[in-house]
């Protein structure tokens, strides 16, 4: 089976700052569920961010769903993870003079790719569907300023799922979550990255949740650059 | 078309501060767009005032004075030219008209011009119009007078009413004549010129008014002449006249026929051409224009840059949504035409609500205007200049949209995904 990503000798660091990043080796296959954890300041939202493209790594290579980041443009790799990454953040994740509808169908109008994955479905349908599945279906059109933490939260699941990205990336999208409702939500998340065949990367420094996966992957212990 | 909708959402989000920055360029822009109509109008109602006439003959003194008191019923005349010498220009071979005009009173405010049958068959206005009358017929007799369309829709007058006049020129003159009413016999057609304005009578109704007066004194008590004693003494003999209208048997003997009268002996006196003395006049207030249009133009820029800070300051709390942004896929491109976008909207939404706020303002201010300043400001669809300058306010609200673009730019390569709050 091929690689998710696939992370060699990657040292990153936010301009002449400290490395942030110094990974020698880091794979992921396809189609598993990574639990991704370390203590707060370890780098794990910069590893996402070099991931997504976002941040450019400053040596090594970093090949994500057989595309080696370094030979894109950076315009490139803005369309690469507008087709290929859905991203979910911590907190704030909706924008706010979207509706519900359109922030989870914003990656869909953003690229022509993602739009074309939904299966001759609608935008709107899709959306439609993955709110039914995360169950906030009665919720599309309400301001998103009148949603409660965790109903925002499975609004950026959707989002991060609309168009069936390969890999989801999520931020400590439960950290703000009650427990129980932590749960909850992973299992929703599972079950559509089941659904859609994704590779799901999901950072966090709570290990409480960490059985609920099929990889843990310790930070401190694979980041050399973490004293 | 996306970044499209998320500008409009985005600036609707934000109601409260796009309409303050939208009503503030809107001001900028009306005062631009109301200087500039305001001017131009200017420039055409007093060129439209007259046509056809080719010199204006009175008394020597400024150019521009003869011209104002003459044509646009301001200022008022220094000295009078006797009626023979009058009559030997109008019978001069190179003269084809003459309007003869004896001023100096007034009715209520408005300027009583003594005239002839001339006036009526040779005045001009706005592209060779001539003078028509709404009711009534030319005023021919001693104590006759025709009224002009403003002067009798706004004090009331019909034909048949009494009217006194005032000797000197004031709202309200304080001898009035009114010994000797006129009569109103004619009211004129709307013009949109300072004709509107005024009150004709007969050259002999002048003369009738100043008898007593000969020695710039008002009569004794007592010795005030009536009606029925100036009716009693025939025929009238006129002695002068303020200034004249010359119409030229051939266009090309004006400047030499100009010449001759400047040169005359007789009296001291001068002619005018009126288009040339209008540059004149113009020229003399072209330099308070273009500071008018500089500082008109600054208040723009003042509008514009207030949209500037407006936008500049909301970025620090949209950190978060460029984040998001540049997670689901948009590059730094689409960031900077976000904001771009935004800033050409406002300016856009600025310029045009400006544009209608000219239109509303100038209909409504139009009649007061006229009525204030007998200016007849035209209210026209938007021409050449008004589409220019919407053109460079949205142009440089497109240019100034960069500002915070660029700052946006940069804040979204350097925070990635993390948005450090
Ligand atoms: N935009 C940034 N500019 C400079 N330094 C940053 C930036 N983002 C994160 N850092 C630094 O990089 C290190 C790792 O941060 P981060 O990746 O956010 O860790 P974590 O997500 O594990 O808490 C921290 O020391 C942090 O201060
Ligand atoms: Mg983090």
């Amino acid at each position: 089976m091929s690689l998710a990503i696939d992370i060699r000798r990657l040292r990153f660091r936010y301009g002449g700052g400290p490395w942030v990043l110094d990974i020698p080796e880091l794979t992921l296959e396809r189609g598993e569920r990574a639990f991704l954890f370390g203590p707060s300041g370890s780098g794990k939202t910069t590893l996402l961010g070099v991931l997504a493209g976002v941040l450019e790594a400053n040596e090594g290579e970093v090949t994500v769903l057989g595309e080696d980041l370094a030979s894109l443009s950076s315009a490139q790799r803005d369309a690469f993870r507008a087709q290929h990454i859905g991203y979910v953040f911590q907190m704030f994740n909706l924008i706010p003079y979207l509706s519900v509808l359109d922030n989870i169908a914003l990656p869909a109008r953003m690229d022509p790719a993602r739009r074309a994955r939904l299966d001759g479905a609608g935008v709107k349908e899709t959306a439609a569907l993955l709110a039914d599945h995360l169950q906030i279906g009665d919720l599309l059109k309400k301001p998103v300023t009148e949603l409660s933490v965790g109903q925002q939260q499975r609004v950026a699941a959707c989002r991060a799922l609309i168009g069936a990205p390969e890999l989801i990336v999520a931020d400590e999208p439960t950290s703000s979550l009650d427990f129980d409702r932590r749960e909850a939500f992973l299992e929703l998340l599972f079950q559509e990255c089941e659904r859609a065949g994704a590779t799901l990367v999901f950072v966090s420094h709570d290990r409480t949740l960490e059985g609920m996966f099929s990889r843990r992957i310790s930070l401190p212990d694979v980041n050399k650059a973490v004293l | 078309m996306l970044v499209f909708d998320l500008a409009l959402k985005s600036l609707r989000n934000r109601a409260f501060s796009t309409s303050l920055t939208v009503g503030s360029i809107a001001l900028s822009v009306a005062l631009l767009i109301g200087v500039e109509n305001v001017r131009v109008g200017m420039r055409e109602s007093f060129s439209n005032t007259i046509s056809q006439t080719d010199l204006i003959v009175g008394a020597k003194g400024g150019t521009i004075q003869l011209l104002l008191y003459s044509v646009f019923g301001m200022g008022s005349p220094t000295n009078n030219l006797t009626w023979d010498t009058y009559r030997e220009w109008a019978e001069h071979p190179a003269v084809e008209w003459t309007i003869p005009y004896g001023l100096g009173d007034s009715h209520r405010g408005f300027r009583v011009i003594g005239t002839n049958e001339d006036f009526y068959r040779h005045y001009r206005y706005r592209g060779g119009q001539a003078i028509a009358l709404a009711e009534g017929r030319p005023g021919s007799g001693v104590f006759d007078v025709t009224l002009g369309a403003d002067v009798a829709s706004e004090l009331g007058y019909g034909l048949g009413d009494e009217v006194a006049v005032t000797h000197g020129i004031g709202e309200v003159g304080f001898l009035n004549h009114d010994q000797m009413p006129f009569t109103v016999v004619g009211i004129l057609d709307k013009t949109f010129t300072p004709v509107d304005r005024a009150v004709y009578v007969t050259l002999e109704g002048i003369e009738a008014i100043h008898f007593g007066w000969e020695d710039g004194a008002p009569p004794m008590p007592g010795e005030e002449q009536t009606r029925e004693a100036v009716l009693a003494m025939g025929e009238i003999e006129i002695t002068q006249v303020t200034s004249f209208f010359v119409g030229a048997t051939n266009r090309r003997d004006v400047l030499r026929l100009q010449r001759e009268v400047n040169d005359y002996e007789g009296e001291p006196m001068m002619a005018v051409i009126p288009g040339l003395a209008l540059n004149e006049m113009w020229q003399g207030i072209g330099y308070a224009e273009t500071g008018l249009r500089v500082v008109t133009i600054f208040v723009v820029l003042v509008g514009l840059l207030g949209m500037l800070v407006s936008l500049y300051t909301s970025l620090n709390e949209r950190r978060r949504e460029m984040a998001i942004l540049r997670a689901v896929g948009a590059g730094p491109n689409r960031i900077v035409s976000l904001l771009v976008l935004e800033s050409v909207c406002l300016a856009a939404a600025g310029a045009i609500g400006g544009l209608a706020l000219v239109y509303v303002l100038l209909s409504a201010g139009q009649p007061i205007v006229e009525a204030q300043v007998g200016l007849f400001i035209p209210i026209r669809p938007p021409g050449s200049i008004e589409l220019l300058f919407l053109g460079a306010v949205v142009t440089a609200g497109f240019l100034m949209g960069f500002v915070p673009a660029l700052k946006a730019y940069r804040t979204a390569l350097h925070d990635g995904l993390a948005v450090r709050v």
